[in-house]
């Protein structure tokens, strides 16, 4: 099963090879990664997908507790929250076909970001399912460049899994 | 009034109550080593970084406190890593300072640059790059909390010389504020309930103790324990030490080359009581084997221990001591008379045993009579390989802290620095290194700093000329197709410790041993005893690959 982990770190030089590190040592597979500052400076949030069974999650969770610059991790993919990827796409565009790709553009509520002799580069945002429908969509005219920021997520509603939510959490008794 | 860095890492390492650093200087270490020139903490001079980091290890496990190294930048750096390694495996506290070149100069492929913290960040707790000058202190601070609290381990600090040499106002903090590093000491009041009840439903309860013992002074609860529910008490390699060894109840250690009785204990036990061990392969060999009658009480400090290896029915993060004392209370006094009979039983039926035919030495044998003759308060250092589980076989502890040895990483080369960091840390105890002549050959420059510390070790080589442990394996796993283990030139180890001011002996057979050893065990003079042993000899009993710990051959 994919396991979506919204993990907080402390923002100090080395966290993400940190971090990737420990999950390449441990034989851990990532699916995505993307991480970035929060609403506080000195922290980071990591957005991790990972892929794996109950006691696999259990193991990645508590190694990466391990690590002294993580402060949280919520694993939140049985919660109900809301997850966006950014993907860049250009692709191959002469004027017979900018017409058809534009089109799809407005169905997938995408938007062109650059136009080129023979290209376009539109832009998308959504869940995975979306973009890869997208991206399916696309594929018949020629996609020379593709490029995905990974998943970004957060739960509905108040609940929350920021740092002052609560304190470390997670180990299991 | 302001002072430079390196003088400021001096002064925390006074108030972090430092007495011993082991070190070896270098360019970009020079501006700390100039500030030792300040300051009444000893500084040792050791043969070769490797040798730093195992010495700082034996004083560390000896003494309990952290062990510090100090080296310089590059070369200096990575010769310690085999001994990070080493600490991080067996959750030894120890902080490690390397020197590192100046920060305009950091990722420029420098002279002497590696990138250590790259490099250590698999085998280190945590490890830190000082670049601003005004944090050291509380680095300082953070990095002796984290090698000493929660499960121990090496924490390396990485400092360039710029920043040694700039100037700051110092002072050391108090507290740490570390919002991601909370260990867990209490056990969960649940759990600890539940394992009451568990223990005291049990009928033929055993134990199963590792380092956490030692390394959280639990001696004593743990034989408490023992007595009150009389459960047998099996170690690890780590864990020896920890119980009596010549109580009813001890059963030595278990595992690949554990005692029958004690493999056999936790296989017809029906409640394992798991006191600060890993289930590490070497000691449950098969998973579905292990313990498969138990209910399995697994008590550790370190949450990710739990279920690494083995499920455990009832898992209790905490401190060892604290867990014990806890579940202590809510138990009644249990007789297990059967169960008591049944393992007086095993232990007669399945004894240690070697073969003392014809006039050769036997190394089981040196080992019977270091242990009969070496004294109560003696701490036994050992390297890696045969010599070293025939020491944890035959050899009978009272002390926890008495035993050392390389466990997890099994790194050749750590007795002799081990030993000498051991007798720096306990000066009033007789230190007696036990070593291969393979092993003692990886790291035997460091005779000399014992002779310039004049150390009185009493050094036994068990020199069978072999690499015994591996010829071993090719002789059970590779058809006694033997490949590069003659040691086909050894020097005279006697004459060997006589260039380094020791005494120096040969032996070669039991009557010449019986004769030499209470003399020179007594006496205040370092001593290096070549014993030549017989090489056809095997570690038995042995667990061979894919088998269940209680069907061990020999």
């Amino acid at each position: 099963m994919t396991h979506t982990l919204a993990v907080l770190v402390e923002n100090n030089p080395g966290v993400l090879a940190r971090v990737a590190g420990l999950f390449s040592r441990r034989g851990f597979n990532i699916d995505s990664l993307a991480v970035g500052r929060t609403e506080d400076p000195s922290v980071s949030r990591m957005t991790i997908v990972v892929e794996g069974d109950d006691r696999y999650l259990e193991q990645v969770n508590k190694q990466l507790h391990k690590l002294v610059d993580v402060i949280k991790i919520s694993d939140i993919t049985r919660d109900a929250y809301v997850d966006r990827e950014l993907v860049l796409i250009k692709v191959h565009a002469d004027a017979s076909k900018r017409a058809e790709i534009m089109q799809l553009v407005d169905i997938f509520r995408a938007r062109i970001v650059d136009v080129g002799l023979k290209t376009l580069t539109v832009e998308i945002t959504g869940n995975e399912g979306k973009i890869d429908a997208f991206e399916d969509s696309l594929r018949p005219f020629g996609i020379k460049e593709l490029v995905r920021t990974g998943k970004i997520a957060m739960l509905r509603g108040t609940k929350s899994s920021s740092k002052n939510n609560s304190q470390k959490e997670g180990d299991v008794n | 009034m302001k002072i430079t860095v390196a003088e400021a890492l001096i002064r925390c390492l006074e108030q972090e109550n430092v007495e011993i650093i082991f070190g070896y200087p270098g360019g970009a270490i020079l501006p700390v080593y100039d500030a030792l020139n300040n300051t009444t903490i000893k500084h040792v001079l050791v043969r070769h970084e490797q040798g730093a980091a195992h010495a700082a290890d034996g004083y560390a496990r000896v003494t309990g406190k952290v062990g510090v190294c100090l080296t310089t930048s590059g070369p200096g750096a990575t010769n310690l890593v085999t001994g990070i390694a080493n600490a991080y495996m067996d959750s030894a506290p120890l902080v490690l300072i390397t020197g590192q070149v100046a920060t305009s100069l950091v990722g420029t492929d420098a002279f002497q640059e590696v990138d250590i913290t790259g490099i250590t960040l698999p085998v280190t707790k945590h490890n830190y790059l000082v670049k601003d000058p005004k944090q050291l202190p509380s680095i300082v601070k953070k990095a002796f909390h984290l090698a000493s609290t929660g499960r121990p381990g090496p924490v390396l600090i990485d400092l360039p010389k710029d920043v040694a040499q700039a100037k700051i106002e110092f002072k050391y903090p108090k507290t740490v504020n570390m919002p991601g590093y909370k260990p867990t000491y209490k056990g969960h009041a649940a759990m600890v309930q539940q394992a009451a009840k568990i223990i005291m439903e049990s009928e033929r309860p055993a134990i199963y103790a590792g380092g956490g013992v030692r390394i959280a002074d639990a001696a004593g609860e743990l034989q408490k324990l023992a007595e009150t529910i009389s459960a047998p008490v099996a170690h690890t390699l780590m864990g020896l030490g920890c119980f009596p060894g010549d109580h009813p109840l001890f059963l030595g250690m278990l595992g690949l080359h554990g005692t029958r009785y004690a493999n056999q204990a936790v296989t017809e036990c029906d409640c394992l009581i798991a006191a600060g061990a890993r289930f590490d392969d070497r000691v449950v060999t098969k998973i579905s084997g292990f313990a498969p009658k138990a209910r399995i009480i697994h008590i550790d400090i370190d949450p990710a221990e739990i279920g690494k290896n083995v499920r455990s029915h009832l898992p209790i993060v905490g401190d060892v001591k604290s867990v014990l004392g806890a579940i202590l209370p809510h138990l009644k006094k249990k007789d297990n008379a059967r169960w008591v009979e049944r393992i007086r039983q095993l232990k007669e039926e399945y004894p240690l045993r070697y073969n003392q035919g014809g006039d050769s030495l036997k190394p089981q044998f040196v080992m019977e009579k270091i242990n009969e003759l070496k004294g109560e308060d003696a701490i036994v250092v050992t390297d890696v390989g045969q010599h070293q589980m025939w020491a944890a076989q035959y050899m009978r502890f009272s002390e926890p802290r008495s035993f050392i040895t390389s466990g997890g990483l099994g790194a050749m080369g750590f007795c002799l620095p081990a030993a000498i960091g051991a007798k720096l840390g306990a000066p009033d105890r007789t230190v007696i290194p036990i070593v291969g002549d393979g092993g003692l050959q990886m790291t035997m420059q460091e005779l000399g700093t014992a002779a310039e510390q004049k150390l009185p070790l009493k050094v036994f080589v068990i020199n069978n000329s072999r690499l015994g442990m591996v010829r071993q394996l090719q002789e059970f796993y590779h058809d006694k197709r033997y490949v590069a283990v003659d040691i086909q030139f050894n020097p005279d180890f006697a004459a060997l410790g006589r260039i380094y001011g020791m005494e120096g002996y040969t032996v070669d057979s039991p009557s010449q041993l019986t004769e030499l050893l209470p003399r020179i065990l007594t006496s205040a003079a370092p001593v290096m005893v070549n014993c030549i042993v017989d090489h056809c000899e095997n570690v038995l009993p042995m667990v061979l690959n894919g088998s269940n710990i209680s069907e061990a051959i020999g």
